[in-house]
């Protein structure tokens, strides 16, 4: 009888479903904070939004991300990019393929966590497993994108011509509010194969599944500061993700026509590469491709003499 | 002749060694006095009512009186493009039309000297530079772009590719006829039809163009040529009936630009300002290197948006650098474009030379020391001495600014991380010059330089082949090449 009427907070937060009647061990539960740098801070705000389940029931306090939380985390991918995008493309390709290694090894806790939050059990298990499919689908371009979009270019003059993807640097992300994790790392992966480091703010309505995927990335050996998660409103924020003068990219994921036109017009302050991502189904293969990976690259040219 | 002063540091020729005049003739082009639009397969009076004049920076003399579209005119142009798209452009099989477009390239190439007559009374730069680099180069992106019609499905592995519909193009006035090439000749060959319109400065070369794709039967309405100023590019850019934007000219306009696009379906690539850096290690061939820096910044008046305006020398051969390059610009012949020995040209209009003269007393107020070289400058006409400012700093409006002139900055470097984030610190990122002789460090910079273009002991180059663009607020997407071509298809997935 208790089992069946166990809370989902409670599957959530770890109870033995067969602890002993009468001396039950009480939980202990996770505080879900933002992953900035490395580190798990809580909002320098202060401020939370209080997460509940489809059933009304208090899942978590959710950090209110401000705008300073997204500079330090720009601050953070800034830092990072550089050595990030100088990694060897071989390692880059093993962390990512560590990611899906790390995840797979968290399907229950995932699983438990996407159930909460009111997605069914067998479409949290497809979520997941398609995350991971995407992760190692991705891990697997990183040493194999620049041979298909290079090219060296038959110059007349007497030099060495040659054309290389390199990263645009760094991405502000918003990620699609719909499937919390598969939404996630549909656009974050595709943007860290390529040599780029993100500061991303998870769907308010699956927040969990973000910030637990935060918890994967600190224990993948993706450098500090390559992948910064954050949790709050996108109303609020999404001006802040789109107006920074130190991002280069900005990947919206939505359909609202009045947040494009401002993604847009705040990426035109310093020439941010918008990508908008309208799309109806993230399971879709299309949604995954090395044309996604392109859209957040730079095409360097190198001339080179020959002779002497 | 033998110099004869011991004491002599400087090399000096000017007043031993004259150069006659060798003036290219024009008496065989053939200019109207008056231009309409081209629109639908032909000229046309503007609805508008409403001429400009374009004039010879070189004399200020007139050459042709150029219509200016109105919203209407774009209106018709677009039209007549959309029409030319639905009924013959995109209808027609892709080798069809690749052959359109050699046609036009082997017709530029039959009246190559008369384009570059034009194109050097139209726009101030030396007949050596046209005749040489731009209109060639203008043929060649046709011929390169026309091969690509019929083979698009190889330029987008995975995919399908088409056009996207209609093309407004806005092109700037400092390679007039090289940028009309490579904004329509990848536009064509990737089943699009065009409007475009060239600077309010130098619209000529282009309505030459109009003649040729005229001349080449191309369908009525594929290629529309409106001449105007700022108010017809906007209109241009606003016109529901297009899907694709071009444009090359100022961050400025650009982040207009992509402001005014900011939640519409229409594609866009910029190709926008830039301040190179230009650097010059110790190991460096310097006798090269000194041409390599020379032809960064005065090529074309320094109207170049990859003009290399920050020199970067390593301290140990600073002195020797700068010394040399005094030396090499005092021999730099200024003036009228069209002598076959002009190395440097007219400024390609009074509000570009104000401009430049303007970005001179800053420098000065900024305390750079500016030197200037000697030569005698035409009284009629806008004319700008080749400059050089030491004494500057990174923060200096100089340094950072775009100035689209015949103005060098140099700042010295001691290591090779000192180079790379002084070369960095910048907004702009369109392109760089490395000069060392050890290979390595060639690559190591190359790899750091955040820009589109770099020349690694070499500068200006460029090709239809080798892909052109900017990384950060110098623009995005690609002209030339293979990469060139992606920014006018549409994909599907297969």
């Amino acid at each position: 009888m208790e089992q069946t009427e166990k809370k989902k907070s409670e599957t959530l937060n770890g109870t033995r479903p067969n602890g002993q009647e009468g001396n039950k061990r009480v939980s202990v539960r996770k505080t879900y904070k933002l992953y900035i740098d490395g580190k798990f801070p809580r909002s320098e705000s202060g401020r939370y939004y209080a997460l509940t389940s489809p059933e009304g029931e208090m899942l978590a306090n959710i950090c209110r991300s401000s705008r300073k939380d997204f500079r330090d985390a720009v601050v953070a991918a800034r830092k990072a990019q550089p050595a990030w995008a100088s990694r060897s493309a071989f390692n880059k390709g093993q962390i990512l393929y560590r990611l899906a290694e790390i995840l797979e090894g968290r399907t229950a806790q995932f699983t438990a966590e996407l159930v909460s939050m009111g997605v069914s059990e067998s479409r949290s298990k497809q979520e997941i497993q398609a995350s991971i499919d995407r992760l190692v689908y991705y891990a697997g371009w990183t040493d194999k994108f620049h041979q298909v979009f290079s090219s060296v270019n038959p110059v007349e003059s007497s030099h060495f011509n040659f054309s290389v993807p390199e990263p645009t640097g760094v991405v502000s992300i918003i990620a699609p509010e719909e499937n919390g994790l598969l939404g996630l790392v549909s656009v974050i992966a595709p943007a860290i194969a390529g040599g780029n480091t993100v500061a991303v703010l998870a769907s308010s309505a699956y927040p969990l599944t973000a910030i637990t995927f935060a918890e994967v990335v600190n224990s993948s050996d993706v450098p500090a500061g390559v992948v910064n998660i954050l949790t709050g409103y996108r109303s609020e924020l999404l001006s802040w993700f789109s107006n920074h003068m130190d991002v280069n990219a900005v990947v919206y994921c939505g359909s609202d026509a009045e947040e494009i036109r401002l993604v847009g017009e705040n990426a035109s302050l310093n020439v941010k590469r918008p990508v908008i991502l309208s799309p109806g189904d993230w399971y879709s293969p299309q949604e995954e491709n090395p044309y996604r990976i392109m859209e957040l690259q730079e095409v360097k040219t190198t001339w080179h003499p020959i002779g002497q | 002749m033998a110099r004869t002063s011991k004491k002599q540091t400087a090399l000096k020729f000017r007043g031993e060694w004259e150069y006659a005049p060798a003036p290219e003739s024009k008496d065989h082009i053939r200019l109207e006095k008056k231009y309409g639009l081209f629109i639908n397969g032909k000229f046309s009076e503007p609805r508008s009512g409403k001429y400009f004049d374009s004039v010879n920076p070189a004399d200020e003399t007139l050459l042709a009186s150029v219509a200016e579209a109105g919203a209407e005119d774009v209106d018709l142009a677009v039209t007549a493009a959309r029409s030319a798209y639905e009924k013959t452009w995109s209808k027609m099989p892709a080798r069809e039309r690749g052959k359109y477009i050699y046609r036009i390239a082997r017709l530029m190439q039959e009246r190559a000297r008369e384009l570059a007559i034009i194109e050097s009374m139209d726009g101030g730069k030396p007949i050596r530079e046209s005749r040489d680099i731009d209109i060639p180069l203008a043929a060649a992106h046709f011929f390169y772009y026309a091969g690509w019609a019929d083979k698009l499905e190889y330029a987008v592995p995975g995919r399908t590719a088409g056009p996207l519909g209609v093309a407004g193009q806005i092109i700037p006035w400092n390679f007039p006829l090289l940028m009309a090439a490579w904004k329509i000749a990848p536009a064509l060959a990737a089943g699009n039809t065009v409007v475009i319109k060239p600077a309010e400065t130098t619209p000529l070369t282009a309505l030459k163009l109009a003649e040729i794709i005229r001349d080449a039967d191309l369908p009525s309405g594929v290629v529309n040529i409106i001449t105007g100023a700022g108010s017809t590019g906007s209109a241009l850019v606003n016109h529901p009936g297009i899907q694709k934007v071009a444009f090359t000219g100022s961050t400025e306009v650009g982040k207009m630009i992509q402001k005014t696009l900011a939640g519409t379906d229409k594609k866009y690539t910029l190709e926008l300002g830039g301040k190179a850096a230009n650097i010059i290690f110790e190991d460096a061939a310097i006798d090269q290197a000194v041409e390599g820096i020379i032809n960064g910044i005065f090529f074309n008046q320094g109207h170049v948006c990859c003009a290399g305006s920050r020199l970067f020398v390593q301290e140990p051969v600073a002195a020797k650098v700068i010394r040399k390059l005094k030396d090499r610009m005092e021999t730099l012949l200024v003036g009228d474009p069209l002598d076959k020995n002009t190395d440097v040209g007219a400024i390609n209009s009074k509000a570009q030379l104000d401009k430049i003269h303007k970005y001179l007393k800053i420098g000065v107020n900024e305390g750079g020391e500016m030197y200037q070289t000697s030569c005698k400058l035409p009284s009629r006409g806008f004319w700008c001495r080749p400059t050089l400012f030491t004494d500057v700093s990174q923060s200096s409006r100089i340094v950072q600014e775009e100035i689209f002139g015949p103005v060098l900055s140099v700042q010295t470097f001691r290591t090779v991380e000192e180079a790379i984030e002084k070369a960095n610190n910048i907004p702009y990122g369109l392109s760089g010059g490395v000069w060392t002789d050890k290979g390595s460090k060639i690559f190591r910079v190359t790899s750091q330089i955040r820009a589109g273009v770099i020349w690694a002991n070499t500068y200006n180059k460029f090709d239809p082949v080798s892909p052109f663009g900017g990384y950060k607020e110098s623009g995005m997407g690609r002209e030339g090449g293979l990469h060139g071509l992606l920014p006018y298809i549409q994909t599907y997935s297969n």
